[in-house]
């Protein structure tokens, strides 16, 4: 049902690490191993091998440049995926009930079975945590691997999302945010995680820890005095060489 | 966002289709026999065809009965109810009229009401969207409601009412675009918010996250032809207010009407087709686009 629940007993979600993401895009290509052929409808690729390649993806890793005031230019990669919102407009606008938030543990997901592939909830979703695939017609999106976490089949370390499995950096972190004792809790807390577009009012529950501030490069370089170039005013053969290629 | 020729379809002739509902259903004019059949096939052919329409750019239309289950959150559903109640209530006063010459008041003013409900609806569908700032004001409904209204009396052929009507929606019209030129900007949703970096200094889009294109980009980014929007908004208004205005304001004859409605139509179609393409989705911004 849209409705949102007022109250979900977990809050199942992501922190993902803005300073120890690498950029590697390997949760990128985890997730789509993964859901590709599991929960619901395959992830499809369109064009994979022509001119014009393009395909379905729950999580994409986009990068950003950011210039302060002073000092070197800082790059960032952002791995982006569904937020699992507290108050997600993407639920609410769905006119079928394919969409919906689960009390127990408050992942979004889509009942494709009842998904009509109006895109609505895509129009409603400020994150473009969401994208119709192109072969099955219906809307797919990050379930928290949801088909994981609770899979007693599967070895214990690996009942977690597969991008946070496959992180080679430690930069993405999964847990309860219900749980103020979680490891994503007492992360968040710690380095001051943040929400994407507060303003929209979407209360994500996935939360992004801020890249630290880069090291300043001293004024002092004990190696410095060893570096200087080696001759401004040449002499000799040089001197000539330089004086004759000026006149030329 | 995507200018897909069902939307503005949709959203056009269903709008003009409603609002000649609502002039037959309050009773301007109230034909009877034959000519009380052409109107409300003409009112018909245009709101179930721009319905019909909608239903093109759905992935699985065969499951579209489902949409009317969620009419408590999703103004969609909504306006899938509405827009049967509209059609069913305004289907058993037309049949009065065409088969009884009966005008039954009360059923024709609940159809009225229930078609101007229907637009209501359908504007809401874009102007509850926190993500499109330019669609997310209470000018999105009043445009709607104003232009399907216009259209209405344009077509029930009620000269003063139409011609009030075309004036009150080009001022609207007018507002909705210079206040939406500002609404991105307005809305406090910038690169900066998106990526929680802004505190840290300018932030640009750097590299994306892949080297092709994709779903969002395809239905959010919509950049071609926003550089011709100001001459299309000229056009549109030229067409949709300026003519109709102008060839109402002399004698009237059946020619002179058509060719009114004609350029209504043209113009409402550019004026549609801009509603969309110059509305930036906020998640562009994650694009280094808008």
């Amino acid at each position: 049902m849209t409705e949102l629940p007022t109250k979900t007993d977990r809050k199942l979600g992501l922190v993902i690490d803005l300073d120890t993401c690498v950029g590697c895009h390997a949760c990128v290509i985890s997730c789509k191993g993964w859901n590709t052929e599991n929960y619901g409808a395959p992830l499809s690729d369109q064009n994979a091998y022509g001119a014009n390649p393009s395909g379905t993806f729950l999580n994409r890793v986009h990068s950003y440049e950011v210039q302060p005031p002073e000092g070197a230019a800082q790059l960032v990669h952002f791995p982006k995926s569904c937020l699992h919102c507290e108050d997600a407009p993407c639920v609410t606008v769905c006119p079928t009930g394919a969409s919906y938030k689960r009390v127990e543990d408050g992942i979004v997901l889509v009942n494709e079975s009842d998904c009509i592939g109006c895109g609505l909830c895509a129009w409603a979703c400020p994150y473009g945590a969401r994208e119709l695939d192109a072969a099955e017609g219906v809307m797919k999106k990050c379930t928290l691997c949801v088909d994981r976490i609770y899979n007693e089949n599967l070895p214990e370390e690996d009942r977690q999302p597969a991008c946070v499995r496959t992180c080679p950096a430690g930069a993405r972190h999964f847990g309860d945010f219900a749980d103020p004792e979680s490891n994503v809790s007492v992360l968040t807390a710690e380095r001051g995680g943040m929400d994407l577009m507060p303003e929209q009012g979407t209360k994500p529950v996935n939360k992004y820890l801020p890249p630290r501030p880069k090291d300043q490069i001293g004024e002092i370089d004990i190696l410095a005095p060893l570096l200087k170039p080696v001759a401004e005013n040449p002499k000799g053969f040089m001197a000539w060489l330089d004086k004759t290629l000026e006149t030329l | 966002m995507h200018p897909a020729p069902s939307v503005i379809i949709f959203t056009s002739l269903s709008g003009l289709g409603f609002g000649l509902l609502t002039f037959l259903g309050f009773g301007m004019p109230s034909p009877t026999g034959f000519v009380a059949f052409v109107f409300f096939a003409v009112a018909y052919l245009l709101a179930v065809g721009g319905l019909l329409a909608s239903t093109f750019h759905l992935g699985h239309p065969e499951r579209a009965l489902k949409a009317f289950s969620q009419w408590k959150t999703s103004w969609l559903s909504r306006e899938a109810w509405l827009s049967v109640a509209a059609l069913l209530v305004m289907a058993a006063y037309g049949a009065g009229l065409v088969f009884f010459g009966v005008a039954v008041g009360p059923l024709g003013w609940l159809g009225a009401v229930l078609s101007l409900a229907t637009v209501f609806a359908t504007s809401m569908i874009y102007g509850q969207l926190k993500t499109v700032p330019r669609w997310n004001t209470k000018l999105t409904p009043l445009l709607f409601l104003t232009l399907s209204l216009a259209g209405g009396g344009l077509l029930s052929g009620q000269i003063s009412s139409a011609l009030m009507l075309l004036v009150a929606a080009g001022i609207v019209q007018i507002a909705y675009w210079i206040t939406g030129d500002r609404a991105l900007a307005q809305s406090g949703t910038s690169l900066a918010s998106a990526t929680g970096l802004g505190d840290n200094g300018a932030v640009r889009a750097f590299e994306p996250p892949h080297t092709g294109t994709n779903y969002l980009l395809r239905e959010f980014v919509h950049v071609v032809g926003r550089k011709h929007a100001s001459k299309l908004r000229l056009i549109s208004l030229i067409l949709m207010i300026g003519t109709p205005v102008a060839l109402l304001s002399i004698p009237f004859t059946h020619w002179i009407a058509l060719v009114a409605v004609i350029a209504h139509v043209a113009g409402l179609f550019v004026s549609r087709w801009l509603f969309f393409a110059q509305a930036e989705h906020v998640v562009g911004l994650y694009y280094g686009k808008r």
